[in-house]
């Protein structure tokens, strides 16, 4: 740092996270889902969440985008904040179009075209019916979701004619079409074989030049593959959290060191 | 020597096989039973009813006994208005109670919806005919094509509802998922990704019930009545095929039998046609069998 303008000493700049969880804790009907979950996501960087079944990571993962609204009994305590805004004040709709959500399973709308899934959260959410900006608009989700080569010339055939593989890379580029500024993936890869789950990473890892990705994994070779921080989480609780390389190289906590190696889980 | 190291035992195979044959066989007799009611009534009707259908039969008001000729072209049209009226009043309602019921509400009050339309459905279809005639043509002082439509809407309320909440439920809900985390609002969801989806089954379920209104005779007979002339308004009695086919059924005369098989190959010609319109008008490009 250079310290010609005498202005900028000591005011180092405060850092805006892409998400911030202060005390979080979810419980459903009094049964707690997860417990005092404190974390900060960079911006432009992949975090991954692992953990044994039931830990509460999809949980963690569905709250911050709201879909805890669908399930009754729920209660959300403690703070979120996207992009250094605390949200609890927003409606979920707002939310979500601000932090997209791919699922385990490809799960496009099945009544319409590659074309019209793309565009569709566009057309039923922000009103936009200017058909030049969302010929545009696909092409780029598309070509952003590693998909626009093999499909460009069939953008009008239904979204179901494709292999599970594309179809969850065209859900990918549908959450893209929004444009938001997180995506949260939730075992995307574990309906898919090894050739499209491969894909899925490589479209991941360009992702994090636009967007900060936040995926939940079973797989620890997945999660360090593609992930710059890892969190690790056990019976609602987190663990650790930190660099991916520290985690599965150095944990600091026994817990974490004994998941990762397969001592239990 | 050969080793069973399998330890199967072929004796049950052949027992097997004529077990599968007999009950495969069964099914299929079943399926032609079931289809056979339907391609005989078709048959019955038109090689009884299709000699006295003519030009006339469709154009022509009904003449008195012994004078040849004449027709129900105002059965025909006064059917059409009723099931008309029928429909505008018993599909919104059903579509929109089956909407709340599947996407909105799981409460004690959504299984007393439930629970009330299945018992409307077994609710012989001559009593709604009474209900309506007391509450709609008793206040009025006169029967009516009204009357005639909101007796069949009654009718058709249960059977929509309840087939538009299964259809929805088959809707899987990783779809509505995906629609939300689009910041698609609620309502939109429903709308545009889930009824969309179910289209083909609600669209199914909605001709049903409108196919069996359109041959519902008692519940008119207390409503519209039936009218020999064109009516000039909704608002007075109505002639309706199926009452006129029953009038003219139980008449003693050969020419009036023979118009009513004329009458009943129309009544099932209609319905057939509309099944078949309403399937092409609203076909999916994409259609999804639910």
């Amino acid at each position: 740092m250079k310290y010609n303008n005498i202005d900028n000493i000591n005011i180092p700049e405060k850092e805006i996270y892409a998400v911030e969880t202060e005390n979080l804790t979810v419980k459903f009907d009094n049964r707690v889902g997860i417990n005092d979950i404190n974390m900060k996501i960079k911006k432009n960087s992949v975090c991954s969440i692992i953990g044994p079944s039931g830990c509460g990571k999809s949980t963690l993962l569905r709250t911050l985008n709201f879909m805890h609204e669908l399930i009754p009994k729920v209660s959300v305590t403690g703070d979120i904040r996207i992009m250094g805004t605390d949200i609890s004040e927003y409606n979920g709709v707002d939310v979500r179009k601000k932090v997209g959500m791919v699922f385990q399973k490809p799960n496009p709308f099945p009544t319409m075209s590659i074309y019209e899934n793309v565009i569709s959260g566009i057309k039923y959410s922000h009103g936009n019916n200017n058909k030049e900006k969302a010929a545009d608009i696909v092409e780029k989700s598309l070509t952003k979701a590693g998909l626009w080569k093999e499909v460009k010339d069939r953008l009008k055939i239904s979204a179901m004619s494709l292999s599970g593989g594309q179809q969850q890379r065209l859900c990918i580029a549908r959450t893209l079409a929004v444009s938001p500024e997180i995506i949260l993936m939730d075992e995307p890869t574990s309906a898919l074989d090894p050739i499209s789950t491969e894909k899925i990473e490589e479209t991941i890892y360009f992702l994090k030049n636009d967007y900060t990705v936040v995926i939940v994994t079973h797989n620890m070779q997945q999660a360090a593959r593609v992930s710059d921080h890892t969190a690790f989480l056990y019976i609602g609780k987190l663990i650790e959290f930190g660099k991916t390389r520290t985690i599965f190289t150095k944990p600091k906590v026994k817990l974490t060191e004994e998941y990762i190696t397969g001592k239990f889980g | 020597m050969e080793l069973n190291t399998l330890n199967i035992s072929k004796s049950n195979l052949a027992k097997r096989k004529a077990i599968n044959i007999l009950m495969l066989s069964l099914c299929i007799v079943s399926a032609l039973i079931a289809i056979v009611p339907l391609f005989y009534i078709f048959f019955y009707t038109a090689t009884a009813g299709l000699s006295s259908i003519n030009l006339d039969f469709l154009t022509q008001l009904p003449k008195p006994v012994g004078e040849a000729g004449g027709g129900m072209a105002n059965a025909i049209v006064g059917s059409m208005i009723i099931i008309g009226i029928g429909s505008l009043f018993g599909i919104p309602i059903g579509l929109l109670s089956g909407i709340y019921v599947a996407e909105y509400s799981k409460t004690f009050f959504s299984n007393i919806i439930k629970f009330v339309t299945d018992v409307l459905s077994g609710v012989p279809s001559i009593i709604i005919g009474i209900f309506v005639y007391g509450i709609v043509v008793l206040p009025m002082h006169r029967f009516s094509a009204y009357a005639g439509g909101i007796a069949l809407g009654i009718i058709m309320i249960p059977t929509v509802t309840r087939i538009t909440e299964e259809m929805l439920k088959l809707v899987p809900t990783s779809l509505r998922e995906a629609s939300l985390a689009l910041g698609i609002s609620r309502w939109k969801t429903t709308l545009m990704i889930v009824l969309r989806t179910a289209s083909g089954g609600i669209i199914t379920g909605i001709l049903l019930a409108v196919s069996r209104v359109a041959g519902e005779t008692a519940p008119l007979l207390f409503t519209s009545f039936g009218n020999t002339f064109w009516s000039n308004s909704l608002d007075s009695p109505m002639a309706s095929l199926p009452v006129q086919i029953f009038n003219y059924a139980i008449s003693p005369y050969e020419e009036w039998h023979r118009k009513a098989w004329a009458g009943a190959f129309v009544l099932v010609f209609i319905v057939f046609v509309i099944s078949i319109v309403v399937r092409i008008v609203t076909r999916n490009k994409f259609s999804q069998n639910l």
